[in-house]
């Protein structure tokens, strides 16, 4: 069902070698990096999560795997080619919604294919069959009927529902998503961890969750990575064996527990580790 | 009557309250009407004279009106050139407030030097005294973007002006309005400000001139009219900003 037998494992999808990224080049004399020594390979389709402490260069690692920022050292290739710079082919989601409140539901979905080509050019003689595909995506993550109202008429899950729309409209092949789930309540919370799961089950593309919820990371990804503090560098990579589909009971049971709980371990062993040094 | 009405009628209220008072001050201590007209004088007065009252205030109304406008072009202009790029920002913004510190009265007789006495000036000083607001207000939506929505769409290849077309126009807008709401009264003061030394048309003028001619309640039936003039296009702004960008002010109109 997952993406696990995917044929092309040869050459990964995102492939970062040795990576080391400080902000500027003081930094960078001064040997200060915000993230080091990353080496990641993901296959097409995989699912990863990055948890780790706040501050530790989640945020960081995303802005190198969308090419927002350059590698100090290293290079990244995604999808075969190396990263030069903004990586058309993904979608961005984060904790806050950021939707335009001036736009409806339905526009604010619509806005990066105003931006992004192919879409762009086309985007005047072809509007009515891409808002058709906008209201059938929020349809799918269940906002129908909520589709021509301002995001401020909405509630912060249904928000981030249509933030995660916007991300994917443009059918990107890489969905990065930055502790999204993190301002809802947790009940919304595992709602929209089931819908994320469909959308991803559906249309295989590449997701990097960045989290700092264990069992969010547990319940969602093929692979976890966590982070370790100042400066950040992998500490921990764990495959999640478990079973697909899953379903919320999953995280009732004692495999899942005991993996979230080897996890925490982790963290907190890392943890001490620095702050004794 | 309920609180929503009161609310509504408060402003009437409280005017006429003023008036009875002052009118009720001006009656009991017997005040001369060449120190201080009373209500009922200046009305007279407002009647006596209102084609002359008219014609100023019409001088004034589309002097101040052609300055705002010029204010708006330009601080819409300088604004988003300085919200729009940081190196802008940090050159321009300090000569800027050192700028509108500037006593703009102190202007009249330097531009009366290079207009000459007339039209110029007055549309000059209304120009000044209001581009600064619309231009601080302009930059600050636009500089003030929220950092992930800016990542969102430099990732799908975005260019700097796409950003600022799509998200930081729409997003300075009641800013905009609500410069507007404030530039548009201090025009009508600059306006005034340099009719009264340079200008033979005008409510300035005609304030100067009722003035010397100790004609108090004209005088004042001249402030009222600025007064008035300041607040209907107040009142407009307001009813096109509630029109316009109504997502900004949900808060206040939902409930």
């Amino acid at each position: 069902m997952a993406a696990i037998d995917s044929s092309n494992a040869s050459t990964p999808f995102v492939d970062f070698k040795n990576v080391w990224l400080a902000y500027n080049a003081e930094l960078a004399a001064a040997n200060h990096f915000a993230v080091e020594a990353i080496d990641l390979q993901v296959r097409q389709g995989e699912f990863i999560a990055i948890v780790g402490p706040s501050g530790c260069g989640k945020s960081t690692f995303m802005k190198l795997a969308t090419g927002l920022k350059m590698p100090t050292r290293g290079t990244i290739h995604i999808d075969g080619a190396p990263v030069t710079g903004p990586l058309k082919i993904s979608g961005m989601a984060f904790q806050a919604p950021s939707l335009l409140p001036w736009r409806t539901t339905v526009d604010n979905v619509l806005l990066p294919l105003e931006i992004v080509e192919p879409y762009r050019s086309s985007f005047k003689a072809r509007r009515t069959e891409y808002v058709e595909r906008a209201r059938k995506l929020l349809q799918k993550v269940g906002l129908a009927g909520y589709e021509d109202k301002f995001p401020w008429q909405l509630s912060g899950g249904m928000q981030q529902r249509a933030s995660i729309c916007r991300a994917l409209i443009h059918e990107p092949k890489m969905l990065l998503l930055d502790e999204p789930f993190g301002a809802l309540d947790a009940f919304t919370r595992e709602d929209l961890w089931c819908i994320l799961r469909d959308l991803w089950t559906e249309q295989q593309f590449n997701v990097i969750l960045v989290t700092h919820d264990l069992r969010e990371s547990v319940f969602l990804a093929d692979t976890v990575y966590v982070m370790g503090n100042s400066p950040g560098r992998f500490v921990v990579k764990k495959h999640i064996d478990l079973p697909r589909p899953r379903d919320l009971e999953l995280t009732y049971t004692p495999a899942f527990t005991d993996i979230v709980h080897e996890l925490r371990g982790h963290i907190g062993a890392h943890r001490t580790a620095t702050s004794s040094t | 009557m309920n609180s929503k009405q009161l609310q509504t009628w408060s402003p009437w209220i409280l005017l006429i309250t003023i008036v009875l008072l002052w009118q009720g001050a001006c009656t009991a201590f017997e005040v001369s009407e060449f120190i201080f007209p009373s209500p009922t004088r200046i009305a007279s007065q407002f009647w006596e004279f209102k084609t002359i009252i008219a014609t100023h205030a019409w001088r004034t109304f589309w002097v101040t009106m052609t300055g705002f406008g010029l204010a708006i072009v330009v601080g819409v202009l300088l604004g988003f050139v300085i919200g729009s790029s940081r190196l802008a920002y940090a050159a321009v913004y300090p000569l800027m407030t050192g700028f509108n510190a500037l006593p703009k009265a102190a202007f009249v007789p330097i531009l009366v030097v290079w207009f000459g006495i007339g039209v110029g000036p007055a549309i000059l000083t209304a120009f000044l005294i209001s581009f600064f607001p619309i231009m601080v207000n302009i930059a600050t939506g636009l500089a003030t973007l929220e950092p992930e929505l800016e990542d969102v769409l430099r990732v799908l290849g975005a260019k700097r002006w796409d950003v600022l077309i799509k998200v930081g126009l729409p997003r300075s807008l009641p800013y905009f309005y609500a410069s507007l709401k404030v530039a548009i009264t201090l025009a009508f003061v600059g306006t005034t400000v340099s009719e009264m030394t340079a200008a033979n048309e005008g409510i300035g003028y005609l304030l100067i001139s009722a003035g010397s001619a100790m004609q108090m309640g004209l005088a004042f039936a001249g402030l009222l009219v600025v007064g008035a003039m300041a607040m209907v296009m107040y009142e407009i702004f307001s009813v096109l900003e509630r029109h316009t960008t109504g997502w900004a002010h949900r808060g206040a109109h939902n409930n």
